[in-house]
């Protein structure tokens, strides 16, 4: 049992391209820890730096009180699920749930016993004389989990583990990796490009950007206070409304016309004139059918089925705006969009960093940006 | 098309099909036995009492296998020659191996281009045109006259040809294999040997089998390389049956083929049955 740190980490590949630029984590001991990220943003480079198979360019790595920088993957204690599971296709479920132990020069019988009992706890018993291609997906990866477990690692490393399962077992999967988590309570690194699965599993979660980390919290702040407009934008399953906007005095700013409330959090915070992206999540974004003074008015143009929920498109001259609302407006009629000043977020326009006391101490280093 | 005319109009067609297929078939079966008769001969002539070069139904005898087993060079040329080829065949795959899965996995500038030139100059190797400069290399270095030689020159012959066709299997070995086995602490040797070794061993019977073959019926090596005639493998021996007149002995040699045939198919089968001759990559087969 161990937690991780990083210690500015950088990783620049081939001499040009910068994969990680300065990388700090410090992920505390039975933590599971989201990396969450678009493609390219170096959270994979991050995970298998951690995990000894890249090289750092600079930087420290330690696991628990170890420095494990120049460690040997094998040394550093830790079990790792890939993409694709890298289950080898000549051995059988059991020999490839043992493998880690036969590397340890385990003997055979207690390898097969600790096989046999790693696999009972997922539910595996039935498959172990199988091959991996006999198994379908979501054993695999079941399995996969076990070869990670059976040498009693410190820290677990997954690399996107449920990317390749199909929506409704990508389901059952995370919450059986959640369960399965606290039950051992492991140090988890867990990379994804999927926010909802960061937000569903994480018990903190870093998102990255270009190799730097634009914010570190738990899922609720990252959901509810995203540090920049590339967190905001990317965090939520449906988009966040991003609107520019200027200061027009300590109460109010304009919004393509309109004054609308400034967010609680920002007051105090901004002077008249300063420019601002006004962030709104469509879940805190009222529709009324009767006319009010601080919302936009526009027209409905789109409505779409959520479940419970339609998710409503509205839009005026050189403005759409999405609100999430349970009753069906009809589409074509005028509606009026009014933003809850308490979910509202205020955003610097030329930083791009969420206006609060810590952004504003940190505007001289924006990478640090941590909420 | 009319109803009244289709039937008439049918006939013609199948007519002229037929004759396309019995044209086909002629043509086919004069290819095949043109191909098939030098086999026949290979399994009528042994069991002749008086072998010829043609084809004909055998006096069945089974006294030209006597005549090989009395033969005192017959039976320890086969041997040799299998020596000569186990040693190239492990040699080639244990080397073949490892240098596929180095080419395969390291990224070199020229890479490719080192392959392919290897890959031509292989067969100048084993081939007549270096005849002279390998006599003179394998002299200066003592080794004339040795199995060590012969193997050495085959195996450097063989091994570009087997390393190629291995980097292809290598090249779909997913990486995350070897990942996930570094993790779990294994060496690179223990990766190569628990992981890679067992996921390319189709490929390994491949060439097994094919420079085991080739070894098996190389004339040219041990022919210029092997000086003392208790040495010669079967190939080369064979050359040797003659008869006190001068001819060609015939009786020795056809049974003395069928046997030294028998090595190269039964190898063929063993791993045709467990392996079934997969290609992958680049190779179709």
């Amino acid at each position: 049992m161990a937690g991780v740190r990083v210690t500015s980490l950088t990783k620049v590949f081939q001499g040009s391209v910068t994969a990680l630029d300065g990388i700090d984590l410090d992920i505390s001991e039975g933590e599971f820890f989201a990396l969450l990220g678009p493609s390219g943003c170096g959270k994979t480079t991050t995970l298998r730096t951690i995990a000894g198979l890249e090289r750092p360019t600079s930087g420290t790595i330690h696991i628990g009180d170890r420095d494990v920088t120049d460690v040997a993957p094998g040394d550093r204690g830790v079990g790792m699920v890939f993409q694709d599971y890298a289950l080898y296709p000549h051995m059988t479920m059991s020999e490839n749930i043992a493998y880690p132990l036969k590397v340890r020069r385990v003997d055979a019988d207690e390898r097969h016993r600790r096989a046999a009992m790693t696999a009972a706890e997922l539910d595996l018993e039935d498959l172990l004389e199988r091959r991996p291609s006999q198994l379908s997906g979501g054993q695999q990866q079941r399995v996969a989990l076990a070869r990670a477990i059976t040498h009693e690692p410190s820290v677990f490393l997954f690399d996107e583990p449920l990317s390749n399962l199909d929506a409704r077992l990508r389901l059952e999967s995370r919450t059986f990796l959640k369960r399965l988590q606290s039950e051992l309570d492991i140090t988890t690194v867990y990379v994804t490009h999927d926010q909802a699965e960061a937000l569903a599993l994480a018990d903190r979660m870093a998102v990255m950007e270009s190799g730097n980390i634009r914010q570190v919290a738990t899922p609720y702040e990252v959901y509810h206070r995203p540090a920049s407009l590339f967190v905001a934008s990317f965090i939520g399953s449906v988009p966040m409304n991003l609107l520019d906007g200027v200061v027009r005095d300590d109460q109010a700013i304009e919004v393509a016309g309109t004054e609308l409330a400034i967010p609680e959090h920002a007051r105090g915070l901004v002077e008249v004139g300063d420019e601002v992206v006004l962030g709104l999540r469509p879940e805190f974004a009222e529709v009324s059918d009767t006319e009010r003074a601080d919302a936009l008015a526009g027209e409905v143009v789109v409505t779409e089925l959520l479940g419970t929920d339609y998710l409503v498109t509205v839009e005026r001259e050189g403005l759409s705006i999405q609100a999430t609302v349970r009753g069906r407006p009809d589409v074509g009629g005028q509606v009026w969009v009014h933003p809850d000043p308490q979910h509202g977020l205020l955003y610097r326009r030329d930083s791009g960093l969420l206006v609060d006391t810590a952004a504003a101490d940190q505007q001289d280093q924006p990478s640090d940006a941590t909420g | 098309m009319t109803t009244t005319a289709t039937s008439d109009d049918r006939s013609g067609i199948d007519t002229s099909r037929t004759m396309r297929r019995i044209g086909f078939a002629l043509i086919v079966t004069v290819i095949g036995a043109f191909f098939a008769l030098p086999l026949l001969w290979l399994l009528t002539a042994p069991f002749d009492a008086t072998p010829g070069l043609s084809v004909s139904w055998p006096d069945w005898t089974l006294a030209n296998f006597v005549e090989v087993f009395d033969n005192p060079q017959a039976g320890s040329a086969l041997l040799n020659a299998m020596g000569m080829s186990v040693a190239t065949v492990v040699l080639v795959c244990a080397a073949a191996a490892m240098a596929s899965y180095a080419l395969s996995r390291v990224q070199i500038p020229g890479r490719d281009i080192l392959l392919y030139v290897m890959l031509l100059l292989s067969s100048v190797v084993t081939g007549t045109a270096a005849m002279v400069p390998i006599y003179q290399l394998l002299f200066s270095m003592g080794l004339i006259n040795t199995y060590t030689g012969v193997v050495l020159i085959l195996t450097g012959g063989l091994l570009p040809t087997g390393i190629f066709i291995l980097k292809d299997f290598m090249d779909t070995l997913p990486r995350s294999y070897e990942e996930s086995a570094r993790v779990s602490g294994a060496s690179p040797f223990q990766v190569l040997k628990d992981i890679v070794i067992p996921v390319v061993r189709p490929g390994l019977a491949v060439i097994a089998v094919w420079v085991f073959v080739q070894a098996w019926g190389n004339f040219l090596m041990p022919f210029i390389l092997l000086r003392d005639p208790d040495k010669l493998p079967a190939a080369v021996v064979m050359y040797q049956f003659y008869t006190s007149g001068g001819q060609a002995d015939l009786p020795l040699i056809a049974a003395f083929s069928l046997l030294y045939s028998i090595p190269v198919v039964l190898m063929y089968l063993f791993v045709n049955k467990r392996y079934g001759f997969r290609f992958y990559g680049g190779l179709k087969g």
